[in-house]
């Protein structure tokens, strides 16, 4: 496309938006709000698997060894456990430390007695991925000097943190999905606005032998500046709210209780998303609301 | 150029059978007045020329495209090789008579260096000079349709086809309107085929007149109007 006409097709895209200005504003604004709740989701769900991962790795699996071998036997066991997938971190723990933990955690009343062989030498365990720990733990089973029946995992928490972490990604999904098709069903709508006011110029196009696309254009670049303007606008939004929600998060709860995911962090590929998410509205909307003028 | 052999359209909604063999052949180059009363399927034959509607049966080629057959893609190649007039104008109220052409040229492509010169050059052969700033509606009727002949020619079409019009135009209007489309058609080579019901123009200017009725073509002949009551 030469030069003079790309610019008289982007002068036509913004001339429209000037000539619509309420439904322009209003599409801007919906597409916006619809960034806001989308991006306040997939903040939640980010949050949420971030603070199921922080758990996830509290969930430790804890093998019990065999008492008729010996410490240095024991220890010995290390490579092949380490040798299994999905595992993250093996420690050993002889029954002396064992002892000394469980002192520590109960009060001194249950404490007198207690004999250091009551407790057996194990290794904690935590994995990479707990959705997996039932066959992970049936592997370390099948160790030598383990055996069935000797290992503790906590199976149902972990499957609990699984079914929240799929619940909160639909959930997420399906807002994104119909969220989407909302804004681009009100770009649409605007655009067709002006397709309409400017429908006997388009049949004039036609009659004369301009290409659809040449005719599509002004409108993709009139669906292009308001879903880039909402999307811009919705970012700035979201980002703000989320910055300023996560710091009284940290004021009331405390780092340690509760660990918010910095905006640092996320604000590139969030930017990213919605860029790409106004830029499929804004194409899809004008697209949509040409295609009636284009049949013949 | 036109080439039709039995064409046959249906209009499903309406249940109208509009055009029911209908064969003609024009060539390069000639002036043709396509008459008959209304209803009788002369506006269903320019849709057809300009790919606005497809036939349902037969034969139609259109400046050597083949109107039955063409890609939705091709359409606006074939349209550049036609100008199209009609009945109510059809100018764009916001642009001036300048603009008005100008863009047809413009949403084809054209560069601005050529558009500068065709313009002038084209309202100038239909007379309007001097009344580029003009918008449309501060423009007589006969001057607006000169407008529409103008963008008609701006992208040098091989062939010009007007439904009606001197519909919307007093009869001295009509007359010269029609005297310009006869001039066109000498000093361009330009094929022009008019669709009328105007008796009096018709036999004013002695050209070739298909006469079509209830979507059957009952005479093709030169010289004045014909009449169903001659026979
Ligand atoms: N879009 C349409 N839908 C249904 N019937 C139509 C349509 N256009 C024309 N017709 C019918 O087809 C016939 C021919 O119409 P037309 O070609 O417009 O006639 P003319 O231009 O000679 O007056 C008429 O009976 C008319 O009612
Ligand atoms: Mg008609």
């Amino acid at each position: 496309m030469r030069l003079n006409s790309s610019a008289y097709l982007i002068r036509e895209g913004f001339r429209s938006i000037g000539t619509h200005r309420f439904m322009s504003f209003a599409s801007v604004a919906i597409i916006m709000a619809c960034l806001i709740i989308m991006g306040s989701f997939s903040l939640v769900t980010e949050n949420i698997n971030a603070a199921i991962h922080a758990l996830e790795n509290q969930n430790e699996v804890v093998a019990y060894i065999d008492e008729t071998l010996s410490e240095d036997e024991a220890r010995a066991l290390q490579p092949q456990i380490e040798a299994i997938d999905n595992i993250a971190t093996v420690e050993f723990v002889n029954r002396a430390a064992a002892m000394q933990n469980f002192m520590s955690n109960f009060s001194s009343y249950v404490q007198e007695g207690i004999d250091e062989t009551v407790f057996r030498n194990r290794f904690v365990i935590t994995l990479e991925d707990i959705t997996f720990m039932a066959q992970t733990k049936v592997q370390i089973e099948a160790i030598s000097g383990i055996g069935a029946g000797n290992v503790l995992a906590h199976l149902d928490y972990a499957k609990a943190f699984v079914t929240i972490r799929n619940v909160v990604s639909v959930i997420s999904l399906v807002m994104i999905a119909l969220l989407t098709f909302i804004s681009i069903f009100i770009m649409t709508n605007t655009i067709k606005l002006a397709t309409f006011s400017r429908r006997e110029e388009i049949a004039i196009m036609r009659m004369v032998g301009a290409t659809n696309s040449f005719i599509r254009l002004p409108f993709v670049v009139e669906g292009l500046v308001l879903g880039i303007l909402g999307g811009a606008l919705g970012f700035a939004a979201t980002a703000g709210l989320y910055q300023l929600i996560s710091r009284r998060v940290v004021a009331s709860f405390g780092e340690a209780l509760f660990n918010v995911v910095p905006l640092s962090q996320i604000a590139l590929p969030m930017f990213a998303a919605y860029m790409a998410l106004s830029v499929v509205v804004g194409v899809f909307g004008a697209v949509n609301a040409i295609r009636d003028y284009l049949k013949v | 150029m036109i080439q039709m052999k039995k064409v046959k359209v249906v209009y499903r909604s309406s249940d109208t059978v509009a055009l029911d063999g209908v064969s003609m052949s024009i060539d390069e180059g000639e002036f043709v007045f396509l008459v008959g009363p209304s209803g009788s399927g002369k506006t269903t034959i320019m849709k057809l020329l300009t790919g606005e509607i497809r036939a349902d049966a037969g034969q139609i080629v259109v400046n050597d495209f083949d109107m039955r057959h063409i890609k939705v893609r091709k359409l606006p190649k074939m349209r550049r090789t036609l100008g199209v007039v009609f009945q109510d104008f059809r100018l764009i109220d916001n642009m001036s008579v300048y603009d008005n052409v100008a863009f047809a040229m413009r949403v084809t492509g054209a560069r601005n260096k050529k558009i500068k010169q065709r313009v002038p050059e084209v309202l100038a052969l239909v007379g309007l000079e001097g009344r580029e700033k003009r918008m449309p509606k501060e423009l007589s009727g006969g001057e607006q349709q000169r407008v529409a002949i103008a963008r008609a020619l701006v992208n040098n079409p091989r062939m010009i086809v007007a439904d009606e019009p001197t519909g919307n135009l007093d009869p001295v209007r009509s007359l010269e309107l029609m005297l310009l489309l006869e001039k066109i058609n000498e000093d361009t080579g330009t094929t022009i085929l008019v669709v009328t019901h105007e008796k009096e123009l018709v036999n004013a200017l002695n050209k070739r007149v298909i006469y079509i009725s209830e979507g059957h073509v009952l005479s093709d002949r030169k010289g004045g109007y014909f009449d169903e009551t001659e026979q």
